[in-house]
This record gives C-alpha cells, sequence and structure tokens, in this order.
C-alpha cells in the first residue's frame, strides 16, 4: 500500500520554543535539482530581534553555569546526535544531493567536533589564562569570559558540519549564540535546533534563524545588544559593511573563511569570543 | 475625629443622582441593579483593539505620548532616599542621549518618601499642574488596604501635607466583595476629604480597585460605579501586587464606565492601569483602547495614566531604535 508524505513545515527555533516568521513568510527547500523538499520559516528582522531578547536572557545563565556542567551539556548533545544520525543523514543526502557515505562522513565529522569542543569547555581557561608575574606581592590572574550574545552567520554550504564548527566554539566558554542557517542547506539546521529542545540546553542559549542572512545580518551586525559578531559563511555578503555597522558599537567581528574545510576546530575559535578579565590579590593578609 | 465626618462630601452629582441620601441600601440597589458585562464580548473587543498595526509616525506619537502618560512608580519594601532621588532623576531625564525625550507625567512612592521626591524635584515638581512632574503618593494601607479607617485617613493626610499632588488609595476589597457598599463608599468620601490641602484645594484622588481580587467583570463594572459615586478623581486597576494585575479587558470595561460617567453627567473621570504593562507594543494598545473608548481627548496626563516602572526602559529603547535605524540594548538606558 502506498502512503501519502508527510513533508514537513519547518519553523524557527527562539528562546527554546519553535514559533512561525513573525513577517508569516516561508520559502521552498529544495534539493540540488530543484525538486521540493520541505517549507522553512523565512526569518524577518523582528524575528532576529526577539532572538537576541531571547538569547540576552539566557545569558547570564549559561555564562554562570561551572565550565564542568557546561562541558556535560554539550557532550549530552552529541549523544542526541548520534542517536537520530540516520535523520541527518537522510536530510544531507536530499539536500545536497551527496551519495550516503559523504553525508555519514559530514555526520561523523560533525559529532567529533562537537565533542572535541565539549571538552574544552573545562579546560580552555586553564590553557588560555594566566598567573602574570608583576613587581609586587600580588597574584595577577587574566582569566577568559564570554563576550556576551554572539551573532552568527553559518557557512552557506555546508549542512550541519559547517553550522556546528561555529555554533560549538562560540557555547564552550558560555557564550549564547543567535545563528542564521545556511540559506539553501536549513534542514540540518531545523534538525539541530529538535535536538537541542529535547536536551539540556536552556532556552535560548542557541536561537536557529533560517532564511536570507543577506536580509537579516545587517540587523544583527548593527544591533546594540548584540556583543561579537561571527561572519564565517558570509563570504557571498557585502561583509565589509557589516564589519563598519558591528565597529559603531565595538563588537568582536570573525571575518569570514573560505576553503573546503570551513571553520576547522582550534582553540581560536573559542578565544576569539572572550574577553580577558585580569585581577590583582594580595599574596599575604599578615 | 468628629470633624472630618462632619465635612463628608460626596461627589455632588452622585447626590443628583440618588436624588437622596446615599445608604448602603440604595447603593446596592443601584450597583446591582446595572447591567452585567458580557464577558467574551468584553475580550473579543479588547482583542480586536489590541490587533490594531500602530507604525513609523504614528508609533513615534504614541511613544512619546506614552511617555508623557506614565506615573514612574518604585513600591518596594526596600525603598530608599537614595533609590527615590534615582527614580526622580529618571523622571527629569528619562534619556540622557536624546534630550527632546518627554517627561514621565508623575513619579509615584510609598508616603514616607515623598519629601524627598518633591526635595529631588524641585523645580520640576508641578504641584498638580500639567507642566512638570508630580508626586503620587499611595496610601490607606496599600496594598491590602487592611487597617482602620483613622490610620487610613492620617496615612492620607500625612502624605498630602508632605507635598503629595495625587494620592493613590486602596479600596476594602473585603468589604467590596461581602456586599457592604457603602462602607467602602464612606471610606472613599473620608479618604478624599483627607486629601483636602490647608488651602481648601485638594489632591487628586486615585481609587484602586484591585480587580484582581474582584475576581468577575461584573465587580469591576460595580466598583468603578462606586469609586466615582464617591468622589474619585481617577479609578486604577490593581497595586501591582497582586496578579493578575492590569489586562486590556478590565482597562476597557472600567473606560465604559467612564464614558458612561461621562454621558451621564459631564464630568471626565481619568483612569490608570497599573501592573503588568512592561512593553511598548502592550502600552500602545491601551492608547488606541482609550481612544476608541473615551476618545483621544483622555490621552492628557489629567484623564490617564500608566502605573510602571519597566514600561519607560522600553518604550526608550523603541524610541532609540527608530532615531538611529538600528535596535538597542539594555546598556543604553538605565539600570533601575
Amino acid at each position: 500500500m502506498s502512503r501519502l508524505a508527510v513533508p514537513k513545515t519547518y519553523k524557527l527555533y527562539i528562546g527554546g520554543k519553535f514559533p512561525r516568521s513573525e513577517s508569516g513568510r516561508t520559502y521552498e527547500v529544495v534539493t540540488k535539482r530543484g525538486a521540493f523538499l520541505a517549507n522553512a520559516a523565512k526569518a524577518s528582522r523582528k524575528d532576529a530581534r526577539d532572538a537576541v531578547v531571547a538569547a540576552r536572557s539566557a545569558l547570564s545563565g549559561w555564562a554562570n553555569a561551572t565550565p564542568y556542567n557546561r562541558g556535560q551539556v554539550l557532550y549530552r548533545i552529541a549523544e542526541l546526535l548520534e542517536g537520530r544520525r540516520a535523520q541527518f543523514v537522510d536530510e544531507i543526502v536530499s539536500s545536497e544531493g551527496v551519495s550516503a557515505s559523504a553525508a555519514t562522513r559530514q555526520v561523523d565529522e560533525a559529532i567529533d567536533r562537537w565533542v572535541w569542543y565539549a571538552g574544552w569547555a573545562d579546560k580552555y581557561v586553564q590553557v588560555t589564562g594566566n598567573a602574570n608575574p608583576v613587581s609586587g606581592p600580588y597574584f595577577n590572574l587574566s582569566v577568559p569570559e564570554p563576550t556576551g550574545v554572539v551573532a552568527i552567520v553559518a557557512p552557506q554550504d555546508s549542512s550541519l558540519l559547517g553550522l556546528v564548527s561555529v555554533v560549538a566554539p562560540a557555547l564552550v566558554a558560555g557564550n549564547t549564540v543567535v545563528v542564521i542557517a545556511s540559506e539553501r542547506l536549513p534542514l540540518s539546521a531545523i534538525s539541530l535546533s529538535e535536538v537541542l529542545a529535547t536536551s539540556d540546553v536552556p532556552g535560548g542559549v542557541v536561537n536557529i534563524l533560517t532564511g536570507s542572512a543577506g536580509e537579516i545580518t545587517p540587523w544583527l551586525a548593527s544591533h546594540a545588544d548584540v556583543n561579537a559578531l561571527d561572519l564565517t559563511g558570509a563570504a557571498a555578503l557585502d561583509w565589509v559593511d557589516l564589519e563598519i555597522a558591528a565597529a559603531d558599537t565595538l563588537k568582536r567581528v570573525l571575518r569570514p573563511e573560505g576553503g573546503t574545510d570551513l571553520a576547522a576546530p582550534s582553540l581560536d575559535r573559542i578565544t576569539a569570543l572572550t574577553e580577558t578579565k585580569t585581577v590583582w590579590h594580595t599574596k599575604s593578609l599578615i | 475625629m468628629t470633624e472630618t465626618q462632619k465635612a463628608l462630601v460626596p461627589r455632588p452629582t452622585a447626590l443628583e443622582l440618588f436624588d437622596g441620601p446615599v445608604t448602603d441600601a440604595s447603593l446596592r440597589r443601584y450597583l446591582e441593579g446595572i447591567p452585567g458585562v458580557d464577558a467574551v464580548g468584553l475580550e473579543q473587543r479588547a482583542a480586536n483593539l489590541g490587533s490594531r498595526s500602530i507604525k513609523t509616525t504614528s508609533k513615534k506619537w504614541a511613544l512619546d505620548k506614552i511617555i508623557e502618560l506614565i506615573d514612574l512608580t518604585t513600591l518596594e519594601g526596600a525603598d530608599t532616599p537614595g533609590k527615590v532621588r534615582s527614580l526622580v532623576a529618571k523622571a527629569i531625564t528619562p534619556d540622557a542621549s536624546d534630550s527632546s525625550t518627554p517627561r514621565v507625567a508623575a513619579v509615584c512612592v510609598y508616603g514616607d518618601m515623598v519629601p524627598y521626591a518633591v526635595e529631588a524635584l524641585g523645580v520640576h515638581h508641578a504641584k498638580g499642574t500639567d507642566s512638570g512632574i508630580n508626586v503620587a503618593a499611595v496610601a490607606t494601607a496599600f496594598p491590602s488596604g487592611r487597617a482602620s479607617l483613622a490610620i487610613k485617613l492620617s496615612d492620607t493626610a500625612d502624605a498630602v501635607d508632605a507635598g503629595a499632588d495625587e494620592i493613590d488609595m486602596v479600596i476594602d476589597r473585603g468589604a467590596f466583595l461581602s456586599g457592604r457598599y457603602g462602607q467602602v463608599y464612606d471610606e472613599i468620601v473620608a479618604v478624599k476629604e483627607a486629601c483636602r490641602r490647608s488651602d481648601g484645594s485638594y489632591a487628586h484622588l486615585k481609587v484602586i480597585l484591585e480587580t484582581g481580587e474582584l475576581n468577575t467583570y461584573d465587580n469591576v463594572r460595580r466598583a468603578s460605579w462606586l469609586a466615582i459615586l464617591a468622589g474619585g478623581d481617577f479609578i486604577k486597576t490593581s497595586t501591582g501586587k497582586v496578579a493578575p494585575a492590569a489586562t486590556l479587558p478590565v482597562t476597557l470595561s472600567m473606560l465604559e464606565v467612564v464614558r458612561d460617567w461621562h454621558r451621564l453627567t459631564g464630568e471626565k473621570i481619568g483612569v490608570k492601569p497599573a501592573g503588568g504593562i512592561r512593553t511598548s507594543k502592550d502600552a500602545i494598545k491601551y492608547l488606541v483602547t482609550v481612544a476608541e473608548t473615551v476618545g483621544e481627548e483622555w490621552l492628557q496626563p489629567h484623564l490617564f495614566r500608566f502605573g510602571a516602572s519597566s514600561l519607560l526602559n522600553d518604550v526608550l529603547l523603541q524610541r532609540q531604535k527608530m532615531t538611529t535605524g538600528h535596535y538597542s540594548g539594555a546598556d543604553y538606558v538605565t539600570i533601575d
């Protein structure tokens, strides 16, 4: 007996909820050959604004969680991704038009990368912080702290791996994230949001928008309540203008990257989204 | 005490309306004769009024209007003179980055904080006029209202003596709900009298109905009539200490009473929703409701107020967005 296909209508992921776009707009996600795959919400600037509000309110809880706890929460996401491998492979095969083995390699790589970053959560402070020698009887300690709300343009030509490569390092330090998924390949991003919703990540820590990066990014770049802008996937946009807009409010900016392995895993991606706090303390009270 | 009781004069139009003395029995006859509220219709009407789209220039006008209508409030047990002074500073200069920002209508504080508010306002003190900032004080054992009448009256008189231009009193919800309308009425009349200054003028009296404790729209409507009959200049939804506080349907039903009273007597009564209005979006819904129910004429500080504390910051953020073209953030307004 044949069944009717159940095409999925995907929504945004903001503040731990799955709202439609405030604008009511959707767009069709198609395969590489142009066949219909699904409807996805087309986020507007107001959805981006709502996402920033959600990210801001989630920040203190996530940033103040112990690094150990953050690491556990991130590792748990990797566990859930592992359980959904088949779904991610299917989606990558149908949307990117690659072979099943290539899709499997991408999913494996994404999960491995997530685990790698999860491990850094309770280690990066030791590696990048420092006890500075000073000419007096003082402890002088420099420690990295999360910069705050990070707006990210995910790599546009990768379904899952690109997204994981930019979101995970921002989360490690305790930042909260508003990420614009690949416009052409958003399905893995939305499935990832379903994973996040059922994991232990507090709502608002990761907010995923689908739609046109060209339309939404300028609003995030100029938004006064966003602390950093990761333009890794924005090579096709007028990213110089975005950088100029971001400079108005002194945001940290990561420039677009090219090449085959976008946003390769590195400690630098974590520390780029941190601020260094230096404290002095007397060595003895006697 | 006997002197105060002798001087009790309810609203003259109320006496005409009743054609005789106002007693518990006549009040009950009158209030319980008021037709009931169609709750479904009221909520749908309120939802409908809340769905208007207010954009660009209208929105800019609305945001400025909202600021002009705000009673900037701090009613915490932990209030200090310093906190009141910073509240007043914010009332005088809501947005230091934009000098075109209008000032709020009043600051609303506990009675013992009135002297500090008056002192901090200095030349900006409006003293009951519309030009400047008024000082409103909550009185009559706010927020519960559970104290003897003598204490409520001296609470009120203290605040007025200290320079309060407006008194926010709470009604005795217990008496109202058990049907002792006469007692509630007499209390409002007595408090109104306690608002009299030595020069014979009166501080503005806002009567808080605490709609969250009245349970039904019918009760809200009756309490509104009762407060107006007894001489309240304003009817106010809530103390902000009880949930639910102000809601759009409740405010709409109070506005309808104000409209009916205006038709009946020509007198204009003010309305003040308070508590729970935190976003510009919500506040704009109230402006629409006022304009559509009693008319745009009511959108001025002596006839409509928002009782709010965090609302002002949200309005300022929206205002900054409209002036600069990009979204602003909490780092660009004061921490309350």
